[in-house]
């Protein structure tokens, strides 16, 4: 019984395998699959809570340059995306839960970017892919290119490559899932949608006369300053 | 297709007080073009389009080049008097050619499948006057192309039925692709910065970090 | 007909049916399509003003992508452009890249090989044969085919991005060409399973016509939609197969016979209406065209190096001038227009899309059409921002 998985997986080795933290088990491991060959599944809240987020999520339909054409043919039949629960691209924000920023961010088109981000509901995710989304990319000398869409929003999962395969896309939407299977409820290191505090909503850039005001969101990103001896010396 | 001379000769004829050279291209594609005084660009054009042999009714592209002031240093035989004797010296001899926009048209005919005339319309320097005529009335294709030139040089076309920034957003106030922009230091990550990256990359360190 | 007061302020009026009169004919109402949403093929804005359902005015508005090519191209040498052409139209970016291999060959005088030329040319039309069926796919979708067309379009889209991964490395942007040639010689079998695919082609060109030719919902969206005149298109400088739809025969292919076109038997399909299915139908007859291309290149492809060996890779720097080159890209005529003045660098370096020439008429093929049709007729226009934007 321990091989049926129904859609109920257990979580542990999974996450082993990834290098994320699992949730800590309310069960004995030994108690729980005495249990299973009973036919009694054991789960706990948290599991089950993030099982049902990380299996069905839904992209928004946000292409913006060539990476968005590879991330059309990985939800097609060869790559197929659906399989992984992200069955619908939902062309409406309001109805997503996340937002797979493919292509370059033009600062023409940042404050959109921000203003879709916002409208999305809570719990979101954000997925940066390829080299323009991360960090400006090929393009990244451009006045009118924004070096990264991570000055705006927050970014969960971001994926290299010019464009990245179909299978890196696969690996980062794996890796998401493992994230939200990694999210405690409590505590401390609960996600932004469980803490009142925490913003969902950022500040959208304005259009100035020689670039956006402001050139970034200085509670998400700074320079990076640590580290390089030369720029400390 | 008719050579350029005759070409030059038709337009002088058909626009009196026309101003028309041919430019010279010594690179192996030996595309020379023709340069019409701005003032009498709209009526060129529109011989050129309605000329029944030239028949250039397809605009293929319109550009925009940015030529800073330049100074031209040559080196010049002079004869000149040195210590009592009258010899030849080389001198260096500096000219400065003033700076101007330019655009650039590049024309075909659908009809006859000849092709290409390249025309091209400068303004008078690249401060003040900027004007040039629009030829989107002669060829419609010129319309987003001449809203681009503007939107990215500054130049601006009397006649465009709707001249407005077309790639920047409407409040930007610069002309980006002259050669003198300075860009906006909005922080690139360089792996491995140096000399003036570094400088840039500094000013953007917090300053705790420096400690 | 009077209206009852009423204390509340409201801000329309609630008439009872059958009372609309002249008074009450409603004010236009401005719709901004896009830059996000799902039939736009890209980050492209229509300002629409509306009267009911009528297009009264439409203002595109781009620039959402433009990531300054033309700058960072005066700030790189002449090969480093080579990738930034990939990305210009990234559905096929081949065609890009032998666009500016021409141009840059055209300003330094550069000869290519047989072979190369004759690899460029079947690329080139494998190229267009995956645009146009992606193309297909998208205009299907955006009238309601929501995924099935596109889905049997990717299909066979990724049977020819294996070849172009076997040949160049990447699926998508193949950065391939260089100015005197190809960057590598095809490797072994590479022939055979592109003669496969070009075998194949017909078959799947068939299933497709079959199921969407005579499909009621297409005829009757497509037809009489959008209608684009001769002299409209030829005065606003449309190339393409939306030029030819309009019943114009200019080819780049045929006008300029750069490649070694004149070597293969194919002929110029023209439309008679110049309405989106005229466009949809030319798509549909150029791909066929191309596999007869594809059958004599793949035929006849002669052996040879495919660079030329006189070609210097390193140090390059053309002749103070300057040089227009253009092709046939599938979307349109694609040209390079570069300055040179003796440097590593172009002074000069500039893209004539064909996207953005192709838009100039787009207000004009909406007026008086409905908004949903709207969305049709750009599909119809083929347009990629990448390339629009540059």
């Amino acid at each position: 019984m321990e091989s049926w998985s129904g859609g109920v997986m257990s979580n542990s080795s999974i996450l082993q395998r990834s290098g994320v933290p699992a949730l800590p088990s309310a069960v004995d491991e030994g108690l729980r699959s005495e249990l299973q060959k009973q036919g009694i599944f054991t789960i706990t809240l948290g599991e089950l809570y993030n099982w049902g987020r990380r299996n069905s999520v839904w992209p928004l339909q946000f292409g913006l340059a060539c990476c968005a054409i590879e991330m059309i043919a990985t939800s097609m039949a060869r790559y197929d995306l659906a399989r992984f629960g992200a069955e619908v691209f939902r062309p409406s924000p309001r109805q997503a839960d996340l937002m797979i920023v493919a292509g370059t961010v033009t600062k023409k088109m940042a404050p959109q970017v921000v203003r879709l981000f916002n409208q999305m509901a809570e719990p979101k995710y954000v997925i940066a892919m390829g080299a323009c989304a991360i960090s400006g990319g090929p393009f990244k000398q451009g006045y009118n290119v924004l070096k990264g869409i991570d000055r705006y929003i927050p970014v969960d999962v971001h994926i290299p490559g010019c464009p990245p395969r179909p299978e890196a896309l696969l690996h980062a939407f794996m890796t998401l899932q493992n994230k939200i299977d990694g999210q405690q409820l409590t505590g401390a290191g609960r996600p932004r949608h469980l803490n009142a505090e925490a913003p969902s909503e950022f500040p959208v850039p304005k259009f100035g006369a020689h670039d956006l005001e402001p050139p970034n969101n200085p509670d998400l990103w700074r320079p990076p300053g640590k580290g390089r001896e030369k720029l400390n010396s | 297709m008719i050579p350029l001379e005759q070409i030059k000769a038709l337009i002088a004829a058909a626009v009196p007080g026309a101003r028309v050279e041919i430019v010279p291209n010594d690179s192996p594609s030996g595309q020379r073009s023709l340069l019409v005084d701005s003032g009498h660009g709209a009526a060129a054009a529109a011989f050129l389009r309605d000329d029944l042999e030239l028949r250039l009714d397809y605009c293929s592209n319109a550009t925009g080049v940015d030529w800073p002031e330049l100074e031209i240093s040559e080196k010049v035989k002079v004869r000149k008097v040195v210590e009592g004797v009258e010899k030849e010296v080389e001198e260096v001899k500096k000219t400065r050619r003033p700076g101007f926009l330019e655009t650039v048209y590049h024309l075909y005919s659908m009809e006859k499948k000849h092709g290409p005339v390249i025309l091209r319309l400068r303004t008078e320097n690249r401060v003040d006057r900027n004007h040039l005529p629009s030829l989107t009335p002669v060829w419609r294709s010129c319309e987003f192309q001449e809203r681009e030139i503007y939107d990215l040089y500054g130049i601006i076309f009397d006649g465009h039925p709707d001249l407005r920034r077309i790639l920047m957003w409407d409040g930007f106030a610069d002309y980006p692709m002259r050669r003198d922009y300075v860009p906006p230091d909005d922080y690139e990550y360089e792996p491995t910065p140096h000399d003036e990256v570094l400088e840039r990359a500094k000013r953007h360190c917090p300053p705790e970090a420096k400690a | 007909m009077s209206v009852a007061a009423e204390p509340p302020v409201k801000n329309y009026e609630v008439l009872p049916k059958g009372a609309a009169n002249s008074s009450t004919e409603g004010e236009l109402l401005e719709v901004a399509m896009g830059p996000h949403h799902p039939s736009t093929h890209g980050v492209f804005r229509m300002d629409v003003v509306l009267d009911g359902e009528r297009v009264v005015k439409l203002k595109p508005v781009f620039g959402y992508l433009h990531r300054n090519h033309e700058k960072i191209a005066e700030g790189t040498t002449y090969l480093s452009s080579m990738p930034y052409t990939d990305r210009l139209d990234y559905f096929c970016s081949l065609t890009n890249n032998w666009a500016y291999a021409l141009a840059v060959e055209k300003l330094a005088g550069l000869q290519v090989p047989e072979r190369a030329e004759y690899i460029r040319v079947i690329t080139a039309e494998l190229t267009r044969l995956q645009n146009h069926t992606c193309l297909i796919g998208f205009l299907l979708q955006d009238m309601g085919a929501l995924g099935t067309p596109l889905m049997y379009a990717f299909r066979e889209r990724e049977k020819i991005l294996d070849l172009f991964e076997g040949l160049t490395g990447a699926r998508m942007m193949c950065n391939y060409m260089r100015f005197g040639g190809c960057r590598v010689d095809l490797p072994a079998g590479w022939l055979e399973q592109a003669r496969q695919v070009v075998e194949n082609y017909p078959h799947f060109l068939d299933e497709y016509e079959r199921l969407l030719n005579e499909n009621e919902i297409l005829i009757a969206r497509s037809q009489g939609v959008g209608v684009l005149s001769r002299e409209l298109a030829v005065n606003a400088g449309i190339t393409g197969p939306m030029l030819r739809a309009s019943g114009v025969n200019y080819d780049v292919r045929k006008v300029d016979r750069y490649g070694f076109y004149e070597r293969f038997e194919f002929k110029i399909p023209l439309g008679d209406h110049g309405d989106v299915f005229d466009r949809y139908m030319i798509r549909l007859l150029e791909m066929r065209e191309s596999l007869k291309i594809l059958r004599s290149a793949l035929a006849d492809i002669p052996s040879g190096p495919v660079m030329d060996p006189k070609a210097k890779l390193r140090g390059f720097r053309p002749k103070a001038g300057e040089a227009y080159g253009r092709i046939e890209a599938p979307k349109g005529e694609l040209g390079f227009y570069l300055i040179s003045d003796g440097s590593p660098n172009p002074y000069r370096y500039r893209v004539r899309p064909p996207s953005l020439i192709n838009l100039t008429i787009l207000e004009d093929l909406c007026l008086g059409q409905l908004v949903a049709d709207v969305v049709v007729i750009l599909g119809s226009v083929d347009i990629v921002l990448g390339e629009v934007d540059r």
